[in-house]
């Protein structure tokens, strides 16, 4: 497995955990209006989606790189 | 006999560069590949002893880690991972100013991880559990925020002072608010019965933490020093034989990817579960 490979694993991870905790901050921000926690959870989920950009970026620029 | 069991100094060391025809990789990916599998074992084994004792745990503690620290070092950690990837590009497309950069940056951001790390311990390392002689329980930080203390070493101690000034935490979600919540209490030392930081000592939650978070600090060190090898003296292969250097970069990058990996899991087991 290449860089390029296990980059694609690390980010999917990345990107379920930014999405997850960027949920379960904005519920605890629901729960207690700790304004923190809605902070928290903005800067997650953005990071989440910035993330999914960087995602298709990377693999179309690493479209001549094998996987193996 | 013994001149010809002697391999010559010119020797080539082969599959550094070129890939093996057997497995199709060069030798230093299947390698480190092996030395990561025996690496999920090691952090595997620890991750099911965690597993574990919460199961078996009647009572977990929550709420001793903060999540916005926690956080930060994980997005700091993200962003190495991306800038690793870039100083490897950097080199497959020849340009060796990028991949300094690129690698600097990785290096950087390894050591804000670490100086993060350094900041979360010394935090539980100056943070207190009181137990008074009336049973009274309390959590808190120490006046002046000594390192480590405990009631002998307070004790025994050339200065030992009658009292100790204490100012309790906050309470947490759910718990009622006392009248005065940002009140110092003096707490005379006769009356202590216990005073212990929130070392790993504490309880099984901070003794699991401790070994996971260490052991993984302990990587991200030693990923810090391959790659400034890397960026610094190690860099000589370049002018050698640059694909042996392009490959050595990312053999760093696939255990640095694996070191980060196991971060993505400890963050939320540790800090918000």
């Amino acid at each position: 497995m290449s860089l390029k490979a296990f980059h694609v694993v690390f980010l999917i991870s990345a990107i379920a955990l930014c999405l997850g905790f960027g949920a379960w901050q904005i519920r605890a921000f629901l729960q207690d209006r700790g304004w923190l926690d809605l902070v928290l959870g903005a800067a997650s989920l953005l990071g989440g989606v910035a993330l999914i950009v960087y995602f298709r970026t990377m693999l179309k620029k690493l479209r001549g790189i094998s996987y193996l | 006999m013994l001149a010809a069991a002697t391999p010559p100094l010119d020797m080539e060391i082969p599959y550094t560069a070129e890939a093996r025809p057997d497995t199709g990789v060069y030798n230093a990916k299947i390698g480190l590949w092996l030395f990561l599998a025996s690496e999920v074992m090691l952090f595997g084994a620890l991750f099911s002893s965690y597993i574990l004792l919460r199961v078996g745990s009647t009572d977990w503690p929550q709420g001793l880690l903060s999540v916005p620290i926690g956080a930060l070092n994980t997005f700091v950690l993200i962003g190495s991972s991306i800038t690793v990837v870039m100083s490897w590009l950097a080199l497959k497309g020849n340009d060796f100013g990028k991949f300094r950069l690129y690698m600097g940056s990785t290096v950087l951001l390894a050591l804000l991880f670490i100086s993060i790390k350094s900041f979360e311990y010394h935090d539980k390392f100056t943070h207190y559990f009181v137990k008074l002689k009336d049973g009274t329980e309390l959590t808190g930080h120490i006046e002046g925020k000594p390192f480590n203390w405990s009631l002998p070493k307070l004790k025994a101690s050339a200065n030992a002072p009658g009292e100790i000034a204490f100012h309790p935490d906050a309470p947490k979600r759910g718990e009622p608010v006392p009248d005065s919540p940002h009140e110092t209490l003096r707490l005379p030392v006769e009356q202590i019965a216990k005073l212990e930081s929130f070392g790993p000592w504490r309880n099984t939650y901070l003794a699991i933490y401790f070994t996971l978070s260490g052991l993984h600090a302990l990587h991200v060190i030693g990923g810090i020093l391959v790659m400034l090898y890397h960026w610094g003296a190690g860099h000589q292969l370049w002018r050698k034989s640059r694909e042996q250097f392009t490959n050595r970069v990312e053999v760093t990058g696939l255990y640095w990817h694996f070191v980060e990996l196991v971060w993505i899991f400890l963050f939320p087991v540790m800090y918000i579960l």
